[in-house]
């Protein structure tokens, strides 16, 4: 597998090369942040035309065709409308909070999506306590999502904050749980080190049983985390017309919009990366020519299909399924994700203890 | 400068009204433009003519044609006219789909107001573009123009989904022809936005005048 | 008939000044000061319990009034009262909310178009129009020029008036709070997407529990039954297609029948066959629209695109024979408008054996589903009585129980003739209301196959002057419409227009009843029980 902390550590040498290292460093942090938005925008951007082209399949229609082939810089278009329209400000609304609530969402998502590693030496934040860190950045989007609900002085936006607030706040438990559960099996907090633990075989295959019902609950919960169908209530369409983001227009709705899609991106690749493996490719003990074949594929090609084959399971969930309510999502939360997972812990620390895994 | 008005895969001569159009583009080039200017006019402009969403609004029976253009056989999605927003503030333009009625005509008023600029507003179906069947009733707005600005007039009733696909092209068309940056575009100062809205809102003292007739 | 009889001594026993009139159906005049102890009578003693339509009516020299439809849902005996009251200016008669549940939003409506105070109404505001609406537009006194558009935002009343009598005989009114000032109010509609059009729920929460709804009627009313009063019996046919968009078929069905009714017309069998046909086929269609609706509020898309899949496909078989897709304007007095399509019956039984297997599909991917089972079943109960005395006709009131069924009740065309089964369930909850209408797509499959083969050879339409003038008398009749009875009142004074048409509105009961089935849902569910109850606003407001 092509290791990226060549190129890194190459690039680096040279700028040190020709200035003070201080100096040197500063100006790899810009290029790391310009690429990241770059990448940002990029994933948003696919994201957004693969929901469409997806459900368009689902729903027996074709989707955008008009702009460009297959509709494919239909996004563009929609970007280009986004940034030209106009930034409503509502009367009697906190204008502070209001016009602050979609950058804490989009800076949370930023931030979270900064934490992936794509490739082999393609991590831009990687450190002893990368899990954590993750956990903690992409809960902050919640803060974002509550403020703009109660700063834009309407009902139903404030319905859909609180509704968001109960639901998000909940399912992170699950989330956290069921990431804790390979933690355990790995006996690490690093990205990185989580994914160079899978090379002989991934983690939902590794840990067996409670591996494979972590991913479940990590799905689900990860669904709930980011508002998608069936938990998109703080949204919910057809009961509060557009949930805690109803009053925002133009790009402040476009921060909104673009977020979710990551957000779901970021709950995808997270869930490739902990339980399939992240960039690893897929081996088969004992065939060799097989596994030769797998690692001649770039790592990011895994990690891309991999993240987008489980962004596609849920646009598919999305699309199908129709919504809970509020208090069925809390009690699916409550009453069975927590119980189970905190059940399953106890199950991959028996299994840990026992050495009963692969 | 030749303004590129054309829709995919439509002729140009296939189009009614190409006069309105071609006068909508003389008339707004008529002190020419600027090379620069007028090129990032035309990015934008073709970026918010293929990403139209149309406001989630129906009062009848054109609602339902609506829906049908949303829906699988018709698909609207894929002129990038996709995402149907509930929300007036993300919508793009407002189709009145259905008869307009008076306790309904502040209301649809309203929602225009809310709806964040540019916008548009097409009129669908008999009804909406004059009262329709309904022309002679107590209760019937004849003709939204009455209320608010059309863009486009779909008629039919209700219109066939192939007719408000035409319609909706031609809205395509005059937001391709318009001029977003270059002087056209000058909103009005913030304090002078706030008297024009408050000059639309109810006052107390208002409603207090008809209070006691209303149900004597 | 006996049973009128043994009736009308019963109600010549409580004021002999009742008078039984015999133009055309015939109806009881009862004076209005007897008028509250007889209709006590008619509800309690002899079991009148279904009010099927309400009718506020303009006598002129007569005064104001209302008739009353009545049925008897366990003899399914009918009858017709009415009273009238001379006075113009103060006409007011009794209220029978408490009587019949159904005639609370009835009576705030012939409030709405005739001023006739109801005393004894705990809420008579107006139904449809604003507040500050001045006059009621249906008398036949009322002047156009009085309400020109007002642009000004609504502000709807915070209290509900009430009139009650005082010993001495005047009336004093009274007003209630509507909601209470620390209530959390918001608006559902009149712009939004799942209120299937524009109709407005004040709704107050607690939490997400809602406490109390108030509906507001009247965004799309259109003033139809007004615009009937001046326009020739062929005009008005126009106008039912418009009420309830998805029963256009059975709507105008109802109106001719209700015409030829009186006229005294008999129509060949052909058209009985074609009429029949085409309003299942506007049942199916209304159905699957249902379905995707429902599928729709609740989330589910996918259901969405597939419901209108296959409405595309009745689409395209109407289409072919009445030349429109939505609005038919397809039945005429005395016919049809043009003969069937020669590809008619061919396409028919290639849709219904397309249709057949394509209904499992609904049922793998939305019935079947744990979501939709655990957000429907026991969601929004109704039960059987509320649903009778709401009047909740049609898929509604059959979920509750209640064989409501015209077709079964009193059938028309070929109804009687066919052989297909009245889906009754009994749980009235927002599962069976969907279920019913599920099943019914089977049924009236069942029924356009039975009816497809044998269309007999005649006319389609039969023969009319061109001129149409009704005798005097008034007529009721009633189609079961996709969701529920459609009915049409006229009277006629022996004119080339109507005196009065009344629409018996499918929608009306239901939006009366959603207070009742809603409190302590939340919001989620309102939103599911709107979908299931199926009303279609244009058909409420008229």
């Amino acid at each position: 597998m092509f290791d990226f902390g060549i190129v890194t550590n190459w690039i680096h040498t040279q700028l040190a090369s020709v200035m003070s290292e201080s100096l040197a460093i500063f100006l790899e942090c810009v290029i790391i942040g310009v690429c990241l938005l770059l990448l940002y925008v990029v994933i948003a951007i696919i994201m957004i035309y693969m929901e469409r082209k997806v459900c368009a399949a689902f729903q027996c229609r074709l989707g955008p065709t008009r702009v460009g082939p297959w509709g494919s810089i239909q996004v563009i278009c929609d970007v280009f409308k986004m940034l030209t329209k106009e930034i409503i400000t509502i009367r009697h609304s906190d204008r502070f909070l209001y016009n602050l609530a979609p950058y804490i969402v989009i800076i949370a998502s930023v931030t979270a999506f900064a934490c992936i590693p794509v490739s082999r030496g393609l991590e831009i934040l990687d450190f002893n306590v990368g899990v954590l860190f993750f956990m903690a950045a992409s809960s902050i989007g919640i803060i974002g999502i509550l403020l703009a609900g109660w700063s834009s002085n309407s009902k139903f936006s404030l319905i859909g904050a609180m509704r968001s607030g109960a639901q998000m706040i909940s399912y992170e438990l699950s989330v956290g749980l069921s990431i804790l559960t390979i933690v355990v099996l790995t006996d690490t907090m690093q990205f990185s080190e989580i994914v160079m633990r899978q090379a002989d075989g991934w983690f939902i295959f590794k840990g067996h049983i409670p591996a494979v019902i972590a991913f479940i609950i990590y799905l689900i919960a990860g669904n709930a985390e980011v508002n998608r169908g069936p938990f998109d209530l703080p949204e919910a369409e057809s009961e509060l017309t557009a949930g805690y983001h109803t009053e925002y227009s133009g790009m402040h709705f476009g921060l909104f919009y673009v977020a979710e899609f990551v957000n779901l991106f970021i709950i995808s690749s997270v869930a490739a990366t902990i339980f399939l493996g992240g960039w690893m490719p897929l081996h088969i003990p004992g065939l060799d020519g097989f596994n030769a074949v797998m690692d001649a594929i770039p790592g990011f090609i895994w990690f891309f299909a991999k993240a987008f084959f489980i962004v596609w399971l849920l646009m598919w969930i999305k699309w199908t399924f129709p919504r809970l309510r509020i208090d069925q999502i809390l009690t699916l939360e409550w009453k069975y994700l927590v119980p189970i997972g905190l059940v399953n812990l106890l199950l991959m620390v028996i299994v840990v203890v026992f050495k009963l895994h692969f | 400068m030749k303004r590129n008005v054309n829709i995919k895969s439509m002729k140009y001569e296939d189009f009614n009204d190409n006069e309105y159009i071609e006068n909508m583009l003389r008339e707004l080039r008529e002190n020419g433009t600027n090379v620069i200017v007028g090129c990032l006019d035309e990015v934008i402009e073709w970026g918010r003519s293929n990403s139209l969403w149309p406001l989630t609004f129906a009062t009848s029976c054109c609602g339902i044609e609506f829906m049908a253009i949303g829906a699988a056989r018709y698909d609207f999605a894929r002129f990038g006219f996709e995402v149907a927003r509930s929300s007036p503030r993300q919508a793009d333009f407002i189709m009145v789909a259905g008869t307009i009625t008076h306790k309904m005509a502040p209301v649809l008023k309203r929602l225009y107001d809310q709806m964040a600029d540019p916008k548009y507003v097409v009129a669908t179906g008999g009804c909406a573009i004059s009262g329709g069947p309904f022309k002679k009733s107590y209760h019937v707005v004849d003709g939204v123009d009455k209320i608010i600005p059309v863009d486009v007039y779909i008629p039919g009733c209700p219109p066939r989904p192939e007719a408000m696909l035409y319609g909706l092209m031609q809205l395509q068309r005059k937001v391709k022809a318009e001029r977003f940056l270059g002087g056209l575009n000058k909103g009005i100062s913030e304090k002078e936005y706030e008297r024009q809205m408050r000059a639309d809102t109810n006052t107390a003292e208002d409603y207090k005048e008809y209070d006691e007739s209303g149900l004597a | 008939m006996d049973n009128k009889i043994d009736i009308k001594a019963r109600i010549a026993a409580i004021d002999p000044a009742a008078v039984w009139s015999d133009a055309g159906d015939g109806m009881f005049r009862i004076p209005v000061s007897s008028f509250r102890e007889t209709a006590e009578m008619l509800r309690k003693e002899a079991g009148f319990d279904f009010l099927r339509s309400l009718t506020g009516m303009d006598w002129g020299e007569e005064g104001l009034g209302c008739v009353y439809h009545l049925e008897n849902t366990s003899t399914g005996g009918t009858i017709t009262v009415s009273t009238a009251d001379k006075d113009r200016e103060n006409a007011a008669l009794p209220s029978v909310q408490d009587l019949w549940k159904g005639a609370n939003f009835n009576e705030r409506e012939a409030y709405d178009f005739f001023g006739i105070k109801f005393i004894g109404h705990p809420d008579l505001r107006r139904l449809f129009l604003r507040d500050d609406w001045k006059g009621h537009p249906l008398r036949k006194d009322y002047d156009m020029a009085l309400n020109p558009l007002n642009m000004k935002n609504e502000v709807s009343d915070d209290d509900a008036p009430s009139y009650e009598m005082t010993p001495d005989g005047s009336y004093i009114l009274k007003r209630h709070p509507l909601f209470e000032e620390e209530e959390y109010v918001i608006n559902i509609g009149p712009q939004h997407p799942a209120t299937h059009g524009v109709l407005r729920f004040q709704v107050s929460l607690e939490g997400e529990t809602i406490k109390k709804i108030d509906a507001h009627c009247g965004y799309i009313h259109r003033g139809i039954e007004k615009l009937c009063e001046s326009s020739t019996y062929p005009q008005t046919l126009g106008f039912t297609d418009r009420l309830d968009y998805l029963g256009a078929m059975q709507n105008r069905h109802a109106l001719c029948m209700c015409i030829e009714k009186a006229m005294g017309l008999e129509v060949s069998e052909r058209i009985q066959y074609i009429r029949t046909i085409m309003d299942e086929l506007q049942r199916i269609d209304s159905h699957l629209l249902f379905t995707s609706c429902l599928a729709q509020d609740m989330g589910a898309l996918e259901v969405f695109f597939l419901g209108f899949r296959d409405r595309e496909k009745v689409l395209d078989i109407l289409e072919e024979t009445t030349g429109g897709r939505l609005i038919q304007t397809y039945n005429t007095i005395g016919g049809v408008q043009a003969d069937i399509h020669p590809d008619f019956v061919r396409k028919v039984k290639e849709f219904i054996s397309y249709m057949r297997p394509k209904l499992k599909e609904y049922h793998e991917i939305f019935t079947g589903n744990v979501i939709a089972r655990e957000r429907l079943i026991g969601t929004g109960k109704l039960s059987r009585e509320d649903a009778i005395s709401f009047g909740a006709t049609g898929g509604t009131g059959r979920a509750s129980g209640w064989a409501c069924d015209v077709r079964k009740r009193h059938p028309y065309a070929m109804y009687g003739k066919v052989d297909f089964e009245e889906i009754v369930l009994g749980n009235g909850d927002c599962f069976d209301r969907y279920m019913v209408r599920m099943k019914e797509i089977e049924q009236s499959m069942n029924i356009i196959a039975q009816l497809i083969d044998n269309i007999p050879e005649g006319e389609y339409q039969m023969k009319v002057k061109p001129l149409i003038k009704l005798p005097e008398g008034s007529w009721y009749s009633a189609v079961e419409g996709s969701r529920g009875e459609f009915g049409v009142f006229i009277e006629s004074r022996g004119d080339r227009y109507p005196y009065r048409v009344k629409f018996r509105s499918t929608g009306l009961p239901l939006v009366s009843c959603v207070d009742t089935i809603a409190r302590n849902v939340k919001i989620a569910d309102l939103i599911a029980i709107g979908g299931t109850l199926d009303y279609v606003i244009p058909d409420i407001d008229r």
